[in-house]
């Protein structure tokens, strides 16, 4: 305190620039953990969920013409930690040579959601819950389903012969 | 403008008498050993804020502690800083109360009129080492997982009321479920609060007392 006397007027005083030293380190840690705490609050907002993908069904050409094609895929969704995993299942139709001639089905029963099976006897998709029938055209023949099978309509057949089918989720 | 809106404040909150009496305080010839309580009071002002925003994605229970951590480190921006801060800043904690005790003892500024500060300080030290001790088990851990076994077996060897004791910190005669999330309810809430507490008398008797001069030779 005694050296304020002989200090000039444009110098600062031991006890400011303690002030001004101590406000400068405590606001860069301040910044320093503060910026990082507000995007680790942040994050899952700038997370994509990834709920849509091309997901590979088989070779076109293993395909028969005229003959229901089964497959089934397993979607794995992510939250953090939590892992849940949804499996999916259709059937590949193809009507003649033309790789764009295909119908696709999704063999979940538009009833009540259970896994459709093809009949070859019958000619029909079945539903083993309640008896619902489908013809190899999708459309309802018997039983109580309210409309047809879905169908995956975004596809496309890579490079290599590979069918695949566009899943998004709903 | 603004010393107007300073000036409305500070004649109702008091902030300049607030300032001169928390930061403006006359103190003995400074000496860097006597920053430590200050440091000690940051180091807990930093756990509690990253403590908090651990709690953002942290779940008690044993199927997803160790996963939920996992994702905090990894999966989570600045999700490492953020833990490595909280890991670190908690034994470093540890180290800088310990020392702050040591200088008090060893400047004998326990004495007259300070025995409750320094029994309060004695109150504090314990209360930070069950916070070390509680946040140990919360990564659910085979480290964590061991020691806290070993750690309530060692007090669950005190003579007649050893397996009552071990009972009650468990929560049960095993290590499971319960004792993580009782271990975790006394390292948010409950040991926090009886910290807070102390702190904030311990900081009252320093205020109202000053700090010591340090011992003269002829001391």
């Amino acid at each position: 305190m005694s050296d304020e006397g002989h200090t000039g007027r444009n110098e600062i005083s031991r006890r400011d620039f303690i002030k001004v030293t101590t406000g400068i380190v405590g606001g860069v840690i301040g910044l320093a953990v503060g910026v990082p705490a507000i995007a680790y609050l942040l994050d899952p907002a700038f997370k994509s969920g990834a709920k849509e993908a091309w997901i590979p069904i088989g070779k076109f050409a293993d395909m028969q013409i005229g003959q229901p094609y089964a497959f089934s895929f397993t979607r794995v969704q992510v939250n953090g930690w939590e892992r849940t995993s949804t499996s999916h299942g259709g059937f590949v139709i193809r009507k003649s040579d033309n790789p764009t001639d295909t119908v696709i089905f999704n063999s979940r029963c538009t009833h009540l959601g259970c896994t459709v099976n093809w009949k070859a006897d019958a000619q029909a998709f079945i539903c083993p819950c309640h008896d619902g029938k489908f013809g190899i055209n999708g459309k309802v023949l018997g039983g109580p389903p309210p409309r047809p099978l879905d169908q995956f309509t975004d596809f496309r057949v890579t490079q290599d012969g590979v069918l695949e089918i566009y899943y998004k989720e709903s | 403008m603004w010393k107007n809106v300073y000036e409305w404040l500070d004649e109702r909150l008091g902030l300049n008498d607030l300032y001169k009496n928390l930061l403006d305080r006359p103190e003995p010839k400074g000496n860097w050993w006597n920053t430590l309580g200050s440091a000690a009071l940051f180091l807990f002002i930093l756990q509690g804020v990253t403590g908090i925003f651990l709690t953002v994605y942290y779940t008690p229970s044993p199927d997803h502690a160790y996963d939920s951590i996992n994702y905090i480190m990894n999966g989570v921006a600045f999700g490492w800083l953020i833990r490595g801060i909280h890991h670190w800043g908690a034994t470093l904690m540890v180290v800088v109360v310990f020392i702050h005790m040591l200088r008090v003892f060893v400047t004998a500024s326990f004495k007259y009129p300070r025995e409750l500060t320094w029994l309060i300080g004695i109150g504090l030290f314990l209360v930070t080492l069950g916070m070390g001790f509680t946040g140990y088990l919360l990564p659910w851990n085979q480290q964590s997982y061991w020691a806290t076994t070993v750690g309530t077996q060692i007090a669950g060897s005190v003579p007649f009321i050893g397996d009552f004791i071990l009972k009650v910190l468990r929560g049960g005669s095993d290590l499971s479920a319960l004792t993580l999330q009782r271990f975790f309810s006394a390292h948010i809430w409950m040991l926090p609060a009886a910290l807070a507490g102390l702190i904030g008398v311990h900081l009252y008797l320093i205020i109202k007392h000053g700090e010591s001069n340090f011992p003269s030779k002829e001391d």
